[in-house]
Formats: structure tokens, sequence, C-alpha cells
């Protein structure tokens, strides 16, 4: 089922939980929606600040879930460095 | 807000047509999970159909495993409100996600399949996660 799209339409990561690193030092996890002119759409978004203990964070969410702290977020496009599915995240890339 | 429950209904047979009870109070979410004896299964019911469309086919290919859980219950996110709320408060460390699936062995919380580990997963490869968590977690509870 990789790769399969289930809203057509939509981009591959539509539906999926993603770990969006971006400038400066922010790091999101939450549900991919869509990237337009504006930027990257999530949903239900919880917030890490900081290059100290992001990976943890991450580790953290991925065992005990998504604490949304936001309902959505737009991410402007010029500021996202990378985005990545929370189940095959490899740690920050700095 | 809830939807109607016409469209819901045939997620919610989906479960119950395998023997899941469904958990529609919080009397009858803690007449299960308060008693804390033997292994539970909770399966977060969702309409969300990217997740819950293969969870819940996965969910029935792992209950033909010889060994299950002595339990197999659901609670139905965003319909049966209070229910859903109550069950939650029983694996509280856990983050809330629809669909989810929680495996108890005598009241604590051994196994936990979020939402993020369901996404963009086939039918098969979420039975395969159950079922080795079964094996783990069940086997002994089953034979005692």
């Amino acid at each position: 089922m990789s790769g399969h799209v289930f809203h057509p339409g939509h981009s591959e990561l539509h539906g999926i939980t993603v770990v969006l690193e971006a400038a400066p030092d922010l790091l999101y996890v939450g549900r991919y929606h869509e990237e337009t002119d504006r930027g990257v759409l999530l949903h239900d978004v919880a917030e890490h600040r900081g290059l100290e203990g992001r990976d943890e964070f991450v580790r953290k969410t991925l065992k005990f879930g998504v604490r949304a702290q936001h309902a959505h977020i737009l991410v402007p496009s010029d500021t996202v460095q990378r985005v990545a599915r929370l189940v095959e995240w490899g740690g920050t890339s700095r | 807000m809830p939807y109607d429950p016409r469209l819901v209904q045939p997620m919610r047979e989906e479960l119950t047509r395998l023997g899941v009870k469904e958990l529609k109070t919080v009397a009858e979410v803690d007449a299960v999970l308060g008693d804390p004896r033997g292994t539970t299964l909770v399966f977060v019911n969702s309409v969300c159909g990217c997740a819950a469309g293969t969870a819940r086919p996965g969910l029935a290919l792992a209950l033909q495993h010889a060994i299950r859980p002595q339990q197999l219950t659901t609670v139905f996110a965003g319909q049966d409100l209070d229910a859903t709320a109550r069950a939650r408060q029983y694996f509280s460390d856990y983050a809330p996600s629809s669909p989810s699936i929680a495996l108890f062995r005598d009241g604590e919380v051994v196994h936990f399949v979020h939402r993020h580990m369901i996404e963009g997963r086939s039918p098969q490869q979420i039975a395969r996660e159950l079922t080795e968590a079964f094996d783990k977690h069940c086997a002994t509870a089953a034979a005692g």
C-alpha cells in the first residue's frame, strides 16, 4: 500500500503524519494536508523549538503519539528544510 | 459533531461481525477496562477512510491468528464521545488518535498502535504487527 494516495489529486503525503524541519530551528510533527504557494499545511501539530532535545522529542512522539498544540499550521515553503514520514524519520539533519 | 449514524453503521458492523464488542457508554467501558484481569484489545474506530479503512481489515486478518486477546472491544471516536473519552483515560499516557489500537494485559497497556503507525500501511502489515503483539503478550494469558 506504500505510495497509495487515498484522496485523488492530493500529494502522496496527504493524510500522513510527518516530521517537518523548518528554519530557524523549528520542528513540527503533524498530519500533512497539502503544499501550496503559501506553504505546507499540517493538521494536529506538535512543535519543538531549538536543536536540543529534538531527536528525543521525535522518539517520544513515535512511542506516545502526537500531543497536538496547534489544530492547523501553515509553514512557509521557504522555511521548509525537510519533510519525512514520522515512522521513517532518521534524526535531524544538522 | 458526530456523523449520521447510518453512515457509520457499516464501519461499526465491520468490527462487530468479527465478535468485537462495542462499548458505547462510560459504564460499558468501565465494566470491561475497570477489570484488569487478562488481555483486552481496544480498537478506537474512526470514520477516517485513509487509516481506519486499512486498520479494520488489518484487525480482521489478525483475528484469524490462533493467539488472540481474551476480550475484543471497540469505541467509536467522534461518535460515542463519552465512551471514547473514558476509554482514553485508561491509556492516557498515549496521545489520542483515531484509529488506534490498545492492547492491555492485566490492566497495563503492553502494546499501542497509533494512527501514525497505520497510515500508508496495508491490512497485512497491520495484521502482522498485531499478531506479533498477540504472540508476545496473549500467549500465556490464553493458555492460563
